[in-house]
Parts: C-alpha cells; sequence; structure tokens
C-alpha cells in the first residue's frame, strides 16, 4: 500500500525579487513499512522535500497524497491534527521544550490528542524505556546527553504511533556512538512495521535503509534499493 | 456535535496550555518572573495609590471636619432663619435617644475682638482688633464631641466652672496666621492677655465699661476677656473661631432665648449616619432646621473637588495602565519571539495554536494576579495603616489613603483584562507565523 504518492512537486522559496526554486517536479512514492534515506549534497533540496511531506510547509505546485488524504487540501487546523495523529518527527537538533521533563517532552501530543494524564505517562514511559531511558524521566533536556535528547525525541514522535516518521538527520549532531544509539533504535522501529523516511548526508547511517532517494538540485537524480 | 468537538478541543487545549504556562513560569527566568510581576505590582500600585491619595487628600479633611467639626449628624438653622428655634426640644430628644452618644449646642454670633487696648495712645492709628465668629458652648459637652483640647497650641481650655475666659482660634493671631495679607490678625496676643470683646445687638448693659469701648465700638456689648488657650486645626470652622462658656455667651449677646445656630451630633455605635438623620426627622424637627449628615454637610464644590481628584487619579493611573500594558506586550512579546522556535517545535509535533496561545494568556494572567496580590498586601497591609498613623501633612487636611474595595477591584479588573489583552496579541503574532519559518527561525 502507498503510504505517500508526491507527484510533480515544486517549491520555490522568493527573497524579494528572488526567486529559488528548490525542488522541480519530484515524483516520489513510499510504500507502507518502508524505511526510506533522502540524500543528497547541501542545497540539493533534501529537507524541503522532506518538510513538503511532512506538512510542515506549503508546496508551490504538484500533489501529496498521504495515507490517502490530498494533504493540500487540508485547513491549517486540519493540517497540525493531522500531523498530531499520523505524523512522527525527529529533528537534527532534538528540539526538546526545555522547561519539560524528558516524560513531558514525550506525553504532550498524547495530552493534545485528549488522552488522560494516567494513560499518557504509561505510554510515554513505555516509550522511554523501549528506548532505553529508564529513569530518565524527571530530567530536563539540559541533564541529557545528545544522544539521550534525540532518542526522547525519537520517543516522542512515536508515542502516539504515527503512520509515517520523519527524522531529519537525526545523527548530525552525535557522536558516533550515539548516531548508532539512533539508528538501532530506528532499525528497530522499522522492524516494527513503522515507515521512515530519513533525510541524511552520512552513507553509513542508510545501512539498513530499503531505499535511498538521491537528489541533486532538487530533482531525484537516481535512486537505490538495498 | 460538532459543538461538543470543539469544546473538547477546547478543554485539550487549556490543560495544554495550562501544562506550557505552569512549566514556563515555574522553571522560566526567575528574574525575568520577578520583573514582570514587579511591573504588575507597580502598575496596580499607581492605579490604586495615586487617586486614592488624592481622594485621600479631601477625605482627611472630611474626616477631621466629622471629627472636630459637624459630628455625625449636623443640625442648623433653616437658610432664611437665624437660630433653631426649637433647640430646647431637640436637646431633650437627643438626651433620650439610645442612638446618640453626645452632643454640642453652639451659639454663634459675628463679634469683634479688641487686644492692646490698654497701652492704645495713638488713636488716630487702627485698633489691633479683628472680626470673629464667637462660639457659645458647653466646654464639657464640646470636649466630648470634638475633643477641642487637641488642637490647643498654647494654654488651655476654659473649665465650665470658669467664667470671663475665652479660646481664640489661631487665624486671629498674627504669628500663627496664614492669611495675613488679607486681614490685619491680633498682633501680639498671648495666653493671660486682656481682649475686648464686642458685639452688636440689644444693649443689656451686662459688664458695660464705657471707658474700654475706645470710642468705636459704641452702641454695643462689650465684656472683657482672659485669653485662656489658642486653638489651631486644619478644620477652618476651629481655627476661625473664638470660644466662650455658653453663659458667658448670653451674657455677651443678652439672647437668653436659648435658641442656638447649630447642633453637632455624635452617634452611639451601631447605628449609621443616615439611621439617626432618619430618627431626628421622624420627629419633625426638620421643620424648624436644616439635618444633615455629616457627609451631605460637606460643601458641594469639595464634594467636586473630591470627583475631581479622583478623576485625575484614574487618568494618572490611567496612563500608567497603558505603559504596563506596552510593557507587558514587549516582554511577552520579547519572551514569545525568544521561544519561536518550540513554538514552532510544539505546532509541528501538531500541538494546536491556542494551546500554545491560551498558555501566553495563562502566563499574562499569572503575572496581573501575583502583581496584584503584592501590590493589594502593600496598600492594605502596609501603607493604608501606616498613612492613617502618619497622615501626610498638607496644608489644609491631613491626607490619608483611601483605597475602597469595590473601585480597588474595579481598577484590578482593567489591569486584568488589559494585561491579558497585552499577554495574548504578540503571543498569537507568533503562533500565526509558518510553522518551518518558527522552527528555522527564519
Amino acid at each position: 500500500m502507498d503510504m505517500i504518492t508526491v507527484k510533480n512537486l515544486i517549491k520555490t522559496y522568493s527573497n524579494g525579487e528572488v526567486e529559488t526554486r528548490v525542488l522541480k517536479g519530484i515524483d516520489l512514492t513510499i510504500k507502507e513499512g518502508e524505511f526510506i534515506a533522502i540524500m543528497g549534497k547541501s542545497g540539493a533540496g533534501k529537507s524541503t522535500l522532506m518538510y513538503q511531506m511532512g506538512l510542515l510547509d506549503i508546496p508551490t505546485g504538484g500533489s501529496i497524497v498521504v495515507d490517502g488524504v490530498d494533504i493540500l487540501n487540508l485547513t491549517e487546523m486540519e493540517r497540525t491534527d493531522f500531523r498530531l495523529k499520523q505524523l512522527g518527527y525527529v529533528f537534527q537538533d532534538y528540539a526538546l521544550v526545555p522547561e519539560l521533563t524528558a516524560l513531558e517532552n514525550v506525553t504532550i501530543p498524547l495530552l493534545m490528542e485528549g488522552v488522560s494524564t494516567e494513560e499518557a505517562d504509561e505510554r510515554g514511559r513505555n516509550a522511554l524505556v523501549q528506548l532505553g531511558l529508564n529513569n530518565k524521566e524527571s530530567n530536563r533536556p539540559n541533564q541529557l546527553s545528545g544522544g539521550e535528547q534525540q532518542r526522547v525525541s525519537i520517543a516522542r514522535a512515536i508515542v502516539q504511533n504515527p503512520k509515517i516518521l520523519f527524522a531529519d538527520e537525526p545523527t548530525a549532531n552525535l557522536d558516533s556512538v550515539s548516531s548508532e544509539s539512533v539508528l538501532e533504535a530506528l532499525v528497530s522501529l522499522h522492524k516494527q512495521g513503522q515507515t521512515i523516511v530519513m533525510v541524511t548526508h552520512e552513507t553509513e547511517y542508510t545501512r539498513e535503509c530499503d531505499r535511498i532517494i538521491y537528489l541533486v538540485d532538487g530533482k531525484i537524480d537516481h535512486e537505490k534499493k538495498q | 456535535m460538532i459543538l461538543k468537538r470543539r469544546l473538547q478541543k477546547f478543554q485539550t487545549s487549556l490543560s495544554v496550555g495550562w501544562l506550557l504556562a505552569r512549566r514556563q513560569i515555574g522553571r522560566g527566568n526567575f528574574w525575568i518572573n520577578t520583573l514582570i510581576i514587579g511591573i504588575m505590582t507597580l502598575t496596580f500600585l499607581s492605579l490604586v495609590v495615586i487617586s486614592g491619595i488624592l481622594v485621600g487628600l479631601l477625605e482627611g479633611s472630611f474626616q477631621a471636619n466629622r471629627e472636630q467639626y459637624s459630628g455625625d449628624v449636623f443640625i442648623t438653622t433653616l437658610a432664611d432663619e437665624s437660630n433653631i428655634k426649637i433647640t430646647g426640644k431637640i436637646a431633650d430628644t437627643l438626651d433620650s435617644l439610645p442612638q446618640v452618644e453626645n452632643y454640642s449646642i453652639r451659639y454663634k454670633k459675628g463679634a469683634t475682638i479688641e487686644a492692646g487696648y490698654l497701652d492704645r495712645r495713638d488713636f488716630s492709628v487702627l485698633s489691633n482688633s479683628v472680626g470673629v465668629n464667637v462660639v457659645g458652648v458647653d466646654i464639657e459637652k464640646e470636649e466630648a464631641l470634638t475633643n477641642l483640647s487637641q488642637s490647643l497650641i498654647e494654654g488651655e481650655l476654659i473649665s465650665s466652672d470658669e467664667s470671663g475666659y475665652i479660646v481664640l482660634g489661631a487665624t486671629f493671631i498674627k504669628r500663627y496666621s496664614n492669611f495675613s495679607d488679607l486681614f490685619e490678625p491680633l498682633d501680639g496676643v498671648y495666653v493671660g492677655d486682656r481682649v475686648k470683646v464686642s458685639v452688636t445687638g440689644r444693649n443689656i448693659g451686662v459688664d458695660r465699661t464705657p471707658d474700654l469701648t475706645g470710642g468705636d465700638t459704641a452702641g454695643a456689648n462689650i465684656q472683657e476677656f482672659i485669653v485662656k488657650g489658642i486653638v489651631q486645626s486644619k478644620v477652618d470652622e476651629v481655627s476661625v473661631s473664638a470660644f466662650i462658656t455658653d453663659a458667658d455667651y448670653r451674657r455677651l449677646t443678652g439672647n437668653t432665648d436659648l435658641r442656638a445656630q447649630e447642633i453637632a451630633i455624635k452617634k452611639a455605635r451601631g447605628y449609621s449616619d443616615l439611621e439617626l438623620k432618619t430618627i431626628l426627622e421622624s420627629y419633625d424637627f426638620g421643620a424648624f432646621a436644616k439635618i444633615q449628615t455629616a457627609e451631605e454637610a460637606i460643601p458641594k464644590f469639595l464634594d467636586d473637588i473630591k470627583e475631581t481628584f479622583a478623576l485625575l487619579g484614574t487618568a494618572i493611573g490611567g496612563i500608567g495602565l497603558i505603559v504596563s500594558a506596552i510593557t507587558i506586550f514587549i516582554v511577552i512579546y520579547i519572551n514569545a519571539l525568544t521561544r519561536r522556535k518550540f513554538i514552532g517545535i510544539l505546532k509541528g509535533i501538531g500541538i494546536s495554536g491556542a494551546a500554545i496561545e491560551i498558555s501566553y494568556i495563562l502566563q499574562s494572567i499569572f503575572y496581573v494576579v501575583v502583581g496584584s496580590l503584592v501590590g493589594a498586601v502593600i496598600v492594605y497591609g502596609l501603607l493604608i495603616p501606616v498613612i492613617a498613623a502618619n497622615p501626610i501633612d498638607f496644608p489644609f487636611s491631613d491626607g490619608i489613603l483611601v483605597a475602597k474595595p469595590v473601585p480597588t477591584l474595579i481598577r484590578f479588573l482593567v489591569l486584568f483584562f488589559i494585561t491579558t489583552i497585552a499577554g495574548y496579541f504578540p503571543a498569537r503574532f507568533i503562533v500565526q507565523k509558518n510553522t518551518l519559518d518558527s522552527i528555522l527561525q527564519r
């Protein structure tokens, strides 16, 4: 089953009179349960592509269908709700809220979904345990290492069982040991059937991916199945 | 169904907003929180204290007027009458009423007081004299009602069994008078000096001493008094009067009909001014005298000034309110701007804009409530008692701080509303920005 279908996707950024076309007609299909890596040089448009598929940005042209929903027809509120219920994100710089504990960072999407505090706490703890963060639930982000923060970020992304997990250079700020642990976590999720789209420029971390898509200058140059 | 879903959505936004607000306040920068609360406290104080002091200027004057002159209920002559015809009947009634603690009957008449007449050698120059209101009172009753002895700045009060003594208001004594540029007060008068009091009216020859008249008070009743004391008060009626005993007054003026000009009454505990006034009116005294509560007895122009001061205080407080609204706007805006990335992330992971906006509204509410509470503690726990114990010394009154609960509550609600709005708009402005732009801070 197709989880994401992208057709002729165009994204242009305007800066005054200067227009920069970052995506120049992308066609892409991602199947349910696939682990995809998007690679390319800096400025190739890999993050921009992920932002469009992840509903964090609005494309200039083309269409994106996620889990059967044409996301360009959604209102801003519907997009927010869709992100909450269907998508999970892992950002390069972890993007945890500094005033919240690890557990609170993980449970806040559940609370927004209307889950009771008790259930949210239980599910949040399970997610943290799943990522090897036992006894770290009360720690605030500044009391955690980079790798631990990124794993909290992954726990937050998966806690409400999203259809797709987007990871934007999840290992870019981490040392090799932490990077391996984060990658292991993603691989483990993939093995449980999670659809994952990961943007990276580090080839060594794409070894477990089902497919690698290479972008060059806003277009898909080629792809490699593994 | 849609309404129910929206209500549920709002409830979840509220609970998430509450969590975010609690954490941002509790785990945010202590000094920023203190600064914002400090600003709210100062704004609250500027709203309540400035107008409170301005109103208190006159309120202090009214209070002094009540305590030192009018009492709680004040009976005076009707506009077209020169005295209260049924003074005796009123006095008998007042004696029988449990609502009355005490009262003082005052007999008043215009008089001339002359000093230094024994040493006067040159009759071509004006005599050392001044026009006053001579007031005849039962000294003990007046003292019980107005605590007249507290206003003494020299000498002492006349005893009830004494005769031939006078207590002069300081306004008529040159060394104390602030009005010596308007009229010529008595010069060189001290306690123990003799003064000559003359009133015009029926000559009954009481203590008439022709050689003391000096030729300039012909046809008047004249009596010599010894100055027993000098009184000074911020209540003008005290400082511009000359007090003698009611017996001396009768001898001086020849008025033996016991018809007074004023009756000041102090109510007993547990009764209101209005209750006492209503009781007195029920005896039909209103047909013979003007009965007013202390508040009603305040001249209308003073009441107008009081309202003007209140308005002025509100206007000044209003400026403080605007400054505070702008400050809160800037502080919340900067706070939201520096947290723009996290606002973007929260939106990115599906937290609704409403929940984020609510978190900022709740933070504003926290700041205004805590700031106002601190302000209220300062006003009611510190400033009011301290100023009441040590009134501000203004030329015409002992200023107190007036902060009645209802107007204070209204000012708080205005502050609450303005602050909430000032906290909401910057948050909304940031939340409305593109999610990705916020995350990438571009």
